[in-house]
């Protein structure tokens, strides 16, 4: 059985990461690398991120990474989290930087303006806590976690796919977001699944065994 | 449908044992924090913040290493405070596993240590912790030194100072209330809760299940902690989530 590779490309703390799946990797071997080849050479491959994006996108580049993370995005079970998502992206209000464009779409800031609540009280940004997930298609990484069920998030940005098609799960805020898509091999989730007790690591080890 | 309101079981650590106090003082073993916390999890605990309640700093790596195991097991967001004076103790603490940080005594003698941290390792990693105590009806005062140590300084000025320095959530500990098992200081959750945009976390008091879903509907705050309720087996963390739900709270189950 392969590696799984979970991509350091020096943007905070991975051993959350790295511990959550290890304990549903049934086996196999969780690596944490920066090193191209070793990404390469991984049977599926974890895309995380924490941070700011233009500081990730930076990061990434400086470490030689982006065309192993481009390859793996083509050819192999792949898992974006959080950042890891909005990386994926075209382009980011977050310092206007533009992303790795895997998808296509924009990564805008929760709008002032709608963060409010029914009865009138405001939504901090960050989007911090439990939110739930709404599932807008089946899909393997979705197998036995209800429709619904509460994830934990922290973030300031979200995305907006230009392909509704796309879409795997959304979630409310003030507004309703995408807060997951999924094409093909790649699947990227904007709450953290490391964090996010036994749906998490229902869907870290949906992950694990995919065969897309 | 909004974020749901958070239940987090506290963990009081000295020597490596989870131990709890009333009024501060007068402890009692609770057991091993690891195998505790993974308890709270698996109830559905939201997040498990430990104390480092240790006096002396040369057991400080102590908590480090219960920070590390319990993270390689417990997969929900784990807050820790004791003995948090510079930057680099946060970064400590975030390396061993931990995903917030709470400073309490070190933020009211170096207030820029909510701000330098904040910037370091983002707001959404600071928690504040104030002991309050009541001085006046309507009127609070923050005391550090583990309670012993009275500032002078009002709650709810010092609570909007802190979220102007960038603290991420405030945790607020009444220290009147705390190990009494009378419910918390609705006043006082209030008055802060009201005062600053960022999440409040009600501590200090909880005796009882109807508290728990007080602290939210009265108070106003954003979660509630309790200790002893949940680690002397009264309540499972599950069993406080339905009673919240079953009184209209949004909760996670």
């Amino acid at each position: 059985m392969g590696k799984i590779a979970v991509i350091d490309y020096g943007m905070g703390n991975l051993r959350s990461v790295w511990q959550a799946l290890e304990h549903v990797a049934e086996g196999r071997e969780v690596v944490v690398t920066a090193d191209p080849a070793v990404v390469a050479a991984a049977e599926r491959v974890v895309f995380p991120g924490q941070g700011a994006m233009p500081d990730c996108m930076a990061e990434l580049d400086a470490r030689g990474l982006r065309p192993a993370v481009l390859q793996a995005a083509k050819d192999k079970p792949f898992l974006g989290i959080c950042i890891g998502l909005q990386m994926l992206f075209e382009h980011s209000e977050e310092g206007g930087v533009p992303g790795l464009g895997v998808f296509a779409g924009q990564v805008r800031r929760f709008p002032a303006d709608k963060m409010v609540t029914a009865d009138g009280s405001r939504l901090k940004v960050p989007h911090m806590g439990w939110n739930q997930v709404r599932h807008t298609r089946p899909h393997a990484l979705w197998e036995g976690i209800e429709d619904g069920a509460r994830f934990y998030f922290v973030h300031s940005y979200y995305v907006t796919p230009e392909d509704p098609a796309v879409v795997a799960g959304t979630a409310d805020y003030g507004i309703p977001f995408t807060c997951a898509v999924a094409r093909d091999n790649i699947f990227a989730i904007q709450s953290h699944p490391e964090k996010s007790a036994r749906d998490g690591l229902a869907l870290l080890r949906n992950f694990i065994r995919w065969q897309p | 449908m909004a974020l749901a309101k958070r239940i987090i079981p506290c963990l009081d650590v000295t020597a490596g044992r989870v131990v709890k106090g009333t009024n501060f003082v007068e402890l009692r073993d609770a057991g091993d924090p690891v195998e505790i916390a993974r308890r709270y999890d698996e109830q559905g605990a939201d997040e498990v913040t430990f104390l480092d309640i240790t006096a002396s700093s040369d057991q400080r790596d102590i908590i480090l290493h219960i920070i590390e195991a319990c993270a390689s097991q417990v997969f929900i967001p784990l807050t820790v405070g004791g003995g948090v004076r510079k930057v680099e103790d946060v970064r400590r603490l975030l390396n061993a596993g931990a995903d917030k940080v709470s400073m309490n005594t070190a933020a009211v003698q170096n207030p820029d240590l909510v701000s330098d941290a904040s910037a370091k390792v983002g707001s959404q990693c600071i928690v504040v912790a104030i002991d309050a105590k009541q001085t006046a009806p309507g009127q609070w005062c923050v005391f550090t030194h583990g309670g012993r140590n009275n500032t002078g300084i009002d709650v709810v000025t010092w609570a909007k100072d802190v979220a102007a320095r960038g603290a991420g959530e405030i945790l607020l500990t009444s220290m009147d209330r705390d190990g009494t098992k009378n419910g918390f200081d609705l006043a006082l959750t209030r008055a802060v809760s009201d005062a600053v945009a960022i999440p409040v976390i009600a501590s200090g008091g909880v005796g009882n299940l109807q508290h728990l879903a007080d602290g939210v509907t009265q108070g106003g705050a954003d979660a509630v902690l309790a200790a002893s309720i949940f680690h002397f087996g009264e309540y499972t963390v599950r069993q406080a989530k339905e009673y919240m739900r079953d009184r209209g709270i949004e909760v996670r189950l």
